[in-house]
């Protein structure tokens, strides 16, 4: 059988891309999941606070999940869980992906199009190389939402926290009601990482210590953690000799960033794009292969599932259309970050296939307040949009109508940071 | 009581014991660890020396290119990944052009084979990363990599398969010479043995200590080291080693057998159990390796650690002149087999048949030969190396195999069990990640940690908390049941 669209990810991403595909038209749609169940690591985010753009509610992660998993079974989408893939072949009109599990074994599935939604990971200790000995106790924050949301276990009770990042934050607060104590939470720059709700309602709510522009300079402990070396950093990220302070922890939680999970994606010859370490894509998340879309983490690290969602229903869309031939191929404009801003996502807009308006995903530098994100075509300012603060913990999303677009035969795109007129 | 106790189970004391198995000889394998292979042999270069840098009048000179030789049969037998990739020492002015001249005739009184002066042109040709300003090299065609964690679980499994018996947390603490034996006092029981052999690395001289004078002394030289992932694996073929010095080798990139970039060791002398990175070391390190290789991405390095060296000290003390020491000591019956450093890993092949065949042999005189033993082990199932239709019949065969639990390096439950339940099986997490590389890849264990935990715990029939990251008790990974897993039990 050839199916039309195969999604890799039972996560956010590919759950939501799957209903719009099927919505739109495609008939053999299939999702791939390699975890126990559908729903990808909103499983083990047992916290609240997803969905309150999608549904204006404030939902859990798996109640989240579950609204989109409930249209997958209503819709008979059928899914392989506890499923493998192992690489993706191009093949012109038709893609194969080899695939094991317990159950089938080996598969070679054949299908139109792909969708890849393979979410993200999380930077290791090792790619940090904090100096000190390789004691037990050192996990990334995320392996320890695992353990204590969904093993009921926890992994010490003396706790700091390394980089504030959300799932860092959210893990204070975990461990702080399960009973942990946590000493505090070390960030490398001046400002967090994190959604200023989690610092607020994660550490402040607990009086838990944020300590910006502090980092870990050596781990304590030949067989479990015994302790950190905490110390200040300058400007220029380096350490103020003399700052040095010995915090004892059994626990040291890394919540120092996420890196979009690629192998696949680059294994196949899809063209990357290393300021985002996602897939460059278009305004429906095609990529440079024709019949391969990319949404959710895989593309771009996102804030919040809610954004995860409606670029799914991009790539959903975009797949349907690709599989009814009617996706334009030509790149009217690229776009380009400018003064202030880390990257832009889509990369590429084919004008054609846009309904109403594009949106921009973008994420900036450092913490600005009082800018205006303006875009340039040429030197002509094309669209503007005034921010109070902008932290580079929270994605900025800049639309822009079609119609504004549409004045424009071609170019570049360069969305710029600049002084707020007065 | 034992015919032989090995204090040791790193490469040397397991191999020896592996080549003791071919007779019939009761023989004990001790150490204080919960696993083989797990301090010196778990961190270091991983390379087979070519042999050219020792004097052949040293033993290091004497064994490294035999035991070079030897690898391509015994990583056949023992199923384990070695590469022979070569090897280039480079030289960057007419000085050092001096030094690569020195060692290429060093090298042919090795007997080291295949040796070739390469031109610039040549070397850039063959390595094109490499800084411009290179001017010429030593290459070495018979130098090697090699995962030496596999190898020394391996030997050992096969020595066990044998007959050797393995005694794992057995700490020596003393050992007493009696008329015709020895006793060895160990946190977990005493041990008799006739005869000794002492390959505690890094503490070989404080063993020594327990029984005779002392009459060498080691010194523990820390080396650190960064591994890079695949991604970039092909940024050398060959091993790099900048020319020697003084100091030693220098700092070397080179390619894993695993098809990652390893760069490293500096040496710094520490105490005995030091192995704790420094920023500064780190730092030493990056700088040097960027002096062969200009385009080294540090952003790629999936981790950084420290290994031991245990080098003779080179004093009036010592009589060694910085070689190995590798003898019956002035103590009847107790061979030392100590100052192992460098090129131990390479020499061991030769070194245990010498070990056995010249110094144990005449010891133990009506030796008789071992008919039952077998060479080879049962290989293991590596799913990713195996075509489609292997892989096919291999989950039909066992559907443990269809489920991917290491993402990172596509490794198996069905790996995972199997490296569990052999006969020098694995009990951690890190002992897991040693036999079958689930946790060594780009996320280092981030993902497959907590499902390796659940493995262990299900097939060693323990609660998780009761599995341990290494070290038996002491590298516990999690601290107890959550509150509400304990309220849920409750009601």
């Amino acid at each position: 059988m050839i199916y039309d669209v195969v999604i890799l990810g039972g996560g956010p991403a590919g759950l939501a891309a799957a209903v719009e595909a099927k919505n739109e038209g495609a008939e053999n749609v299939l999702i791939l999941e390699r975890d126990r169940e559908l729903g990808g690591i909103l499983n083990q985010c047992i916290h609240n606070g997803f969905g309150l753009h999608t549904f204006n509610e404030e939902l859990t992660g798996p109640e989240y999940a579950e609204r989109y998993i409930n249209q997958v079974i209503e819709l008979g989408i059928p899914y392989f869980l506890n499923t493998m893939v192992l690489d993706m072949a191009d093949q012109g009109d038709l893609k194969v992906i080899h695939v094991i599990n317990e159950k089938e074994g080996y598969m070679a599935i054949q299908t139109k199009s792909v969708i890849l939604t393979m979410g993200c990971r999380e930077r290791p200790s090792g790619a940090i190389g904090i100096p000190g000995y390789r004691p037990s106790g050192v996990f990334t924050a995320g392996t320890v939402q695992r353990f204590v949301n969904m093993e009921g276990y926890m992994p010490g009770k003396e706790v700091v926290i390394l980089g504030s990042g959300d799932i860092g934050l959210i893990m204070a607060r975990r461990m702080t009601l399960e009973g942990a104590h946590v000493q505090a939470v070390c960030e490398l720059m001046p400002y967090s990482n994190g959604l200023v709700r989690n610092i607020v309602q994660c550490l402040d709510d607990y009086d838990i210590p944020l300590k910006l522009s502090h980092t870990i300079t050596f781990i304590h402990g030949k067989d479990r953690l015994e302790g950190v070396t905490v110390a200040k950093v300058d400007d220029h990220l380096k350490v103020i000799p003399g700052t040095e302070e010995f915090i004892p922890c059994d626990t040291l939680l890394l919540s120092v960033g996420l890196i979009p999970e690629n192998e696949i994606t680059r294994n196949a010859g899809v063209e990357m794009d290393s300021r985002t370490n996602g897939s460059v894509v278009g305004e429906l998340r095609q990529t440079s292969m024709p019949g391969v879309f990319a949404c959710g983490n895989v593309v771009h690290v996102h804030d919040l599932v809610d954004f995860v969602s409606e670029e799914a229903v991009l790539a959903g869309k975009g797949a349907a259309k690709y599989l009814k031939g009617q996706l334009d191929t030509n790149v009217t404009f690229t776009t380009l970050n400018g003064d202030g801003i880390s990257y832009v996502v889509p990369q590429k807009v084919s004008l054609k296939n846009v309904e109403e308006k594009v949106t921009f995903y973008m994420r900036v530098r450092q913490v600005f307040k009082d800018k205006v994100v303006n875009a340039y075509i040429g030197e002509t300012l094309i669209a503007t949009k005034k921010e109070k603060k902008l932290l580079p913990a929270e994605m900025v999303n800049f639309k822009i109508a079609k119609d504004v677009l549409a004045q424009y035969p071609a170019g570049e795109i360069r969305f710029v940071i600049e002084e707020a007129k007065k | 009581m034992y015919d032989i106790a090995i204090i040791g189970a790193g490469i040397a004391g397991s191999y020896i014991a592996r080549e003791l198995s071919r007779y019939k000889l009761d023989v004990v394998l001790l150490d204080g660890e919960n696993d083989v292979g797990n301090q010196i042999t778990m961190a270091n270069s991983a390379i087979v020396h070519a042999g050219f840098d020792a004097p052949s009048y040293k033993l290091k000179g004497k064994f490294n290119a035999v035991g070079n030789i030897m690898y391509e049969k015994v990583c056949a037998d023992l199923d384990v990944p070695f590469k022979r990739c070569g090897s280039l020492v480079v030289a960057h002015d007419e000085y050092e052009m001096a030094t690569v001249h020195e060692l290429y005739k060093n090298g042919l009184i090795n007997g080291v084979p295949g040796l070739k002066i390469l031109f610039k042109e040549e070397v850039h040709a063959m390595e094109p990363n490499l800084n411009e300003n290179i001017c010429g090299a030593l290459y070495a065609p018979t130098a090697g990599v090699v995962s030496p964690f596999e190898l020394c679980v391996n030997v050992a499994e096969n020595a066990v398969d044998n007959g050797v018996t393995l005694k794992l947390n057995h700490l020596v603490s003393d050992i007493k010479k009696t008329d015709d034996h020895f006793i060895i006092t160990t946190n977990a029981g005493t041990i008799e043995a006739k005869f000794v052999i002492n390959a505690a690395g890094v503490y070989a001289d404080d063993i020594y200590e327990l029984v005779g004078e002392p009459y060498f002394q080691l010194l523990a030289r820390k080396g650190n080291y960064f591994i890079f992932d695949k991604e970039v694996g092909n940024l050398v073929n060959n091993v790099i080693f900048p020319c020697p010095s003084k100091k030693g080798k220098g700092i070397l990139v080179a390619p894993t057998v695993h098809g990652n970039i390893l760069i490293g060791p500096d040496a710094e002398p520490v105490e005995k159990g030091d192995i704790s990175t420094t920023a500064e070391r780190l730092d030493y390190i990056k700088k040097n390796a960027l002096k062969n290789c200009p385009s080294i991405p540090f952003n790629k390095i999936i981790r950084s650690y420290a290994g031991l060296r245990n080098t003779p000290v080179a004093d009036t003390f010592t009589t060694t002149d910085g070689d190995f020491i590798i003898e019956e000591s002035p103590v009847k019956g107790f061979i030392n087999v100590a100052g192992y450093e460098s090129p131990g890993l390479t020499s061991i092949p030769a070194v245990a048949h010498y070990v056995v065949e010249e110094i144990v042999k005449p010891l133990i005189p009506d030796m008789k030969e071992n008919k039952d033993y077998n060479p080879k082990i049962r290989p293991r199932v590596r799913f990713d190396e195996l075509n489609e239709e292997e892989k096919i019949a291999i989950i039909k065969e066992n559907p443990k195999y269809g489920k991917v639990i290491c993402r990172c390096e596509t490794i198996t439950e069905g790996e995972i069990m199997d490296v569990i339940h052999r006969s020098v099986g694995a009990r951690t997490v890190k002992s897991v990640k040693k036999r079958c590389r689930a946790g060594m890849g780009r996320c280092q264990g981030g993902f497959c940690s907590p499902r390796v935990v659940e493995i262990l715990a299900r097939e060693l029939n323990c609660p998780l908390d009761e599995v341990m990251y290494d070290q038996q008790d002491s590298t516990y990974i999690l601290s107890g049941k959550t509150k509400s897993a304990q309220s849920e039990v409750k009601s």
